[in-house]
């Protein structure tokens, strides 16, 4: 066994000049030598910490391995046993706080690239078009899920497979949730997200879209035609900074401008919908969201971008990747700082912010921002978009009343996934409020296994 | 794929439609709304549900032409699809509980009040209806409206149809000739719902508007439908669309509804353009 002492490889990016301009992926991936190169960095460990700091435990050693002895099929098999969705998670999982955090060579030369080589493994699989395995005969039972998001999908996929006829409901004209609606294409380009719908079609599942639930169908009516239901239905409700001016014209949520750009299409120049995107934008908040935001902002054509931050860069919470990639854009980040008022007449005009500074930290450990005393100031500015974060939409919880929800507005479930409904599973962003892919997808295989096991055991089969 | 069953013109720019779509007509209640989109790449566009058939599975929607997608989509035909029509959306809005309701339409707005107009009569209370236009062709629904209305009032800017005059003339006239209403129901451009609001707060007399807020997916995800009731932020998708127009901050609507205006009129330029080159 080969072992790479060297230092950590990074994957082939578009340079920062060209693809602010542009909608292509940024990271390209690696090349098979360099995939070869970096998995043999990867010491094999015995007791290996990377595969606890993976929410659903890939199997990370073995197939790091396979992509060492170029059996780069056979590693996207090792993946897709606990990760239906690897081509994605690749891309988007926020490793450097999960599996490569945990990875035994951080301190030699960095962390193993596990994403970036679960990504070239999942490319290498996808491209050629490994046939699936067909799903187990129907068994009879029908199952319901309602949202195309990564926990939806997930759910639906390993129903199927276990013979079970399912339909997902998809409020939207197109499948994927945040995937198709939130992410940007330089970031998750919206072919891998069709491939992996295409791959449920092919496992018999049915994606009814344009369909509310709650107000098309009601949840009593899924739950009268269908064995059992899965709920995710994820956290797109945005929330607000509450200051002064936000509803004035050139505010926008994060969901409503990346939904124009990306579902909609408003980056192409013959879209139908329209955007409006500012000479000066202000972009506030931390999170991927934010990042995404500010970067679209700048493709948009936007002369200056800035994000503006409470706390400082030790606790942003976005990817790594993503900052670094938005500050060689050219976007600027500021840091410590906090709205106060959005300024204009009927239009935006600027944003009046404070400096801040840490104190203690929170309930979750992160430090506190105060305010600095008479440090307001004004970032001149024609565009806002607000980027603080969602909680899960209250329609669906509205219309149905037993379905027991906490003051946060998250659906609660027991330990498998069930929800106060019976046979109504949930999971996703729904449950947790907005977190992760990885984590969606694992509540969705979860809720998925519950179904599973309830429902043949019902059945006696 | 939803398929237009018949299209009929009402009038300069306005057609009825009457759109395939069962599960919406199902739940369908009055003061709710479907999103529709033309074609595949096409907006995502909100219209209310003037009337649905449970028993035939059709909805039908009342739609005057503006701009690019409702001008793309008179250019249809019965028989064509469309590809999106989602609904029912929004909060159904009850009346039945009122005695003496007034319904006030301007232009459009009467797709809006023909449902409750209907349920009303229905139910034994038939409401009083004040219609309003620039002019006559303008004057929508007024046959159908009159089958279901106490008394059926018509106003235009040009005396062309009925009296010549605004809505709120007609209204206070009424008012102070002694009519009783326990509710106003005022649909129509964002200026008529305003000075309506103006006249029954004088009177005290609760008012209900409705708002035809930017809409792109309807159900509370995008906040573009955002406008400012009591002092507090609302969605007209989720909240609405239907609110106390006495606490509408109506000028904040009216400079929000503005903000495309540039942008969708060089669509509707460039559509106008290509249709003549055809
Ligand atoms: C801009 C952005 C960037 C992100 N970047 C990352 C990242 O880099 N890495 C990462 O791990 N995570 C990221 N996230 C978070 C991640 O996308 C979410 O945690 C994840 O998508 C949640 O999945 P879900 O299946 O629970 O819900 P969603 O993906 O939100 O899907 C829910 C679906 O349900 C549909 N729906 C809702 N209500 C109804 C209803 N009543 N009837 C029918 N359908 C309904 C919605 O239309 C939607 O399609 C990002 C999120 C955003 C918004
Ligand atoms: C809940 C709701 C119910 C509605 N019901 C009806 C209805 O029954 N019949 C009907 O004809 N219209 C209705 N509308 C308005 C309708 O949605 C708009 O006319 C439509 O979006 C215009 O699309 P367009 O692409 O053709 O025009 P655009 O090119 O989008 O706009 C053309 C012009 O209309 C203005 N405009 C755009 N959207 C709106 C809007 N929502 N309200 C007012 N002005 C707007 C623009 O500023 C522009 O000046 C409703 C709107 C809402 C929110
Ligand atoms: S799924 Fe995410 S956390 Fe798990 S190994 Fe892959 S990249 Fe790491
Ligand atoms: S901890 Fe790092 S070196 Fe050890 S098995 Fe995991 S990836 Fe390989
Ligand atoms: S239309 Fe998006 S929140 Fe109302």
């Amino acid at each position: 066994m080969k072992i790479n002492r060297g230092e950590r490889l990074s994957p082939i990016e578009q340079d920062p000049q060209v693809r602010r301009g542009n909608f292509y992926e940024v990271n390209k991936g690696f090349t098979p030598e360099m995939a070869i190169e970096e998995a043999e960095r990867c010491l094999n460990c015995k007791d290996p910490k990377c595969v606890k700091g993976c929410p659903v435990n890939v199997n990370i050693p073995t197939f790091v391995r396979q992509i060492a002895d170029g059996e780069f099929a056979e590693a996207a098999k090792t993946i897709k046993a606990t990760n239906n969705l690897p081509a994605i998670c690749g891309r988007v999982c926020p490793q450097e706080e999960q599996c490569e955090k945990q990875c035994v060579r951080a301190k030699a030369g960095g962390a193993v690239a596990i994403g970036a080589l679960e990504r070239f493994a999942a490319d290498y699989a996808l491209q050629k078009g490994e046939p699936q395995e067909p799903p187990k005969p129907r068994n009879g039972m029908r199952v319901a899920v309602v949202g195309s998001g990564p926990a939806g999908l997930t759910c639906a996929a390993d129903c199927a497979k276990e013979g079970f006829e399912v339909t997902i409901f998809e409020a939207f004209h197109k499948a994927g949730g945040v995937l198709v609606y939130g992410i940007p294409e330089f970031r998750l380009p919206k072919s891998l997200v069709q491939a992996e719908i295409d791959k449920l079609k092919e496992l018999g599942v049915t994606i009814v879209l344009d369909t509310v639930i709650g107000r098309t169908f009601t949840l009593e009516e899924l739950c009268r035609e269908y064995d059992a239901v899965f709920l995710g239905t994820g956290a797109g409700l945005p929330m607000f900074l509450n200051i002064k001016g936000e509803n004035l014209s050139g505010v926008y949520t994060a969901n409503e401008y990346l939904t124009r750009v990306n579902l909609m299409q408003a980056y192409l120049k013959d879209a139908a919908t329209p955007v409006i995107t500012g000479e000066k934008v202000v972009v506030v908040g931390g999170g991927n969201v934010a990042m995404d935001a500010a970067r679209t902002a700048l493709r948009m054509g936007a002369g200056k971008v800035t994000v503006v931050y409470r706390r400082s860069m030790e606790e942003l919470p976005a990817r790594k990747e993503e900052v670094e990639n938005a500050i060689e854009e050219g976007i600027e980040m500021m840091l410590l700082t906090n709205p106060v008022e959005i300024l204009g007449d009927k239009k935006v005009e600027g944003i009046k912010c404070n400096k801040m500074q840490l104190g203690q930290p929170d309930e979750r450990g992160r430090a506190t921002p105060i305010p600095v005393e008479g440090s307001e100031f004004v970032i001149n500015c024609d565009q806002v978009i607000i980027a603080i974060g969602t909680s899960p939409n209250p329609l669906l919880a509205k219309s149905a009343k037993n379905l027991k929800t906490s003051p946060k507005g998250t659906i609660i479930i027991n330990e498998n996934g069930e929800t106060s409904i019976e046979n109504v599973y949930a999971g996703g962003d729904a449950v947790i409020g907005a977190a992760t892919v990885i984590l969606a997808m694992g509540a969705g295989k979860k809720a998925a296994a519950s179904i599973v096991k309830k429902l043949r055991g019902k059945h006696g089969s | 794929m939803f398929k237009i069953v018949s299209k009929r013109n009402l009038g300069v720019n306005v057609n009825e439609y009457v759109i395939d779509a069962p599960a919406v007509a199902r739940n369908a209640r009055p003061g709710q709304f479907v999103i529709l989109r033309v074609e595949e790449k096409g907006e995502r566009v909100p219209f209310t549900i003037c009337d649905a058939n449970r028993i035939m599975g059709t909805v039908t929607i009342l739609v005057q032409t503006v701009g690019a997608t409702t001008w793309k989509l008179a250019a249809l035909k019965e028989g064509d699809y469309i590809p999106t029509f989602v609904g029912p959306l929004g909060n159904p809005t009850e009346l039945s509980h009122y005695n003496g309701v007034l319904l006030i339409a301007g232009g459009i707005g009467s797709a809006v009040i023909y449902p409750q107009a209907k349920v009303l009569y229905g139910i034994g209370k038939p409401a009083d209806v004040i219609l309003g236009a620039r002019t006559k062709d303008l004057v929508m629904y007024k046959r159908e409206l009159s089958a279901y209305a106490k008394k059926l009032y018509v106003m235009t800017d040009d005396g062309s149809d009925g009296e010549q005059g605004f809505v709120t003339q007609k209204l206070k006239e009424l008012l102070e000739g002694g009519a009783r209403y326990e509710m106003v129901m005022a649909v129509g451009p964002l200026g008529m719902m305003k000075a309506v609001c103006e006249v029954t707060k004088q009177y005290n007399i609760p008012t209900t508007v409705s708002m035809n807020s930017v809409m792109v997916d309807g159900t509370g995800m995008c906040g573009g439908c955002r406008l400012t009731v009591g002092g507090k932020t609302r969605y007209a998708c989720v909240d609405g669309p239907e609110f106390d127009g006495h606490l509408v901050d109506f000028d904040e609507a009216m400079a929000r509804a503005s903000f495309y205006k540039n942008i969708e009129k060089d669509h509707l330029c460039k559509l106008r353009e290509a249709g003549n080159e055809n």
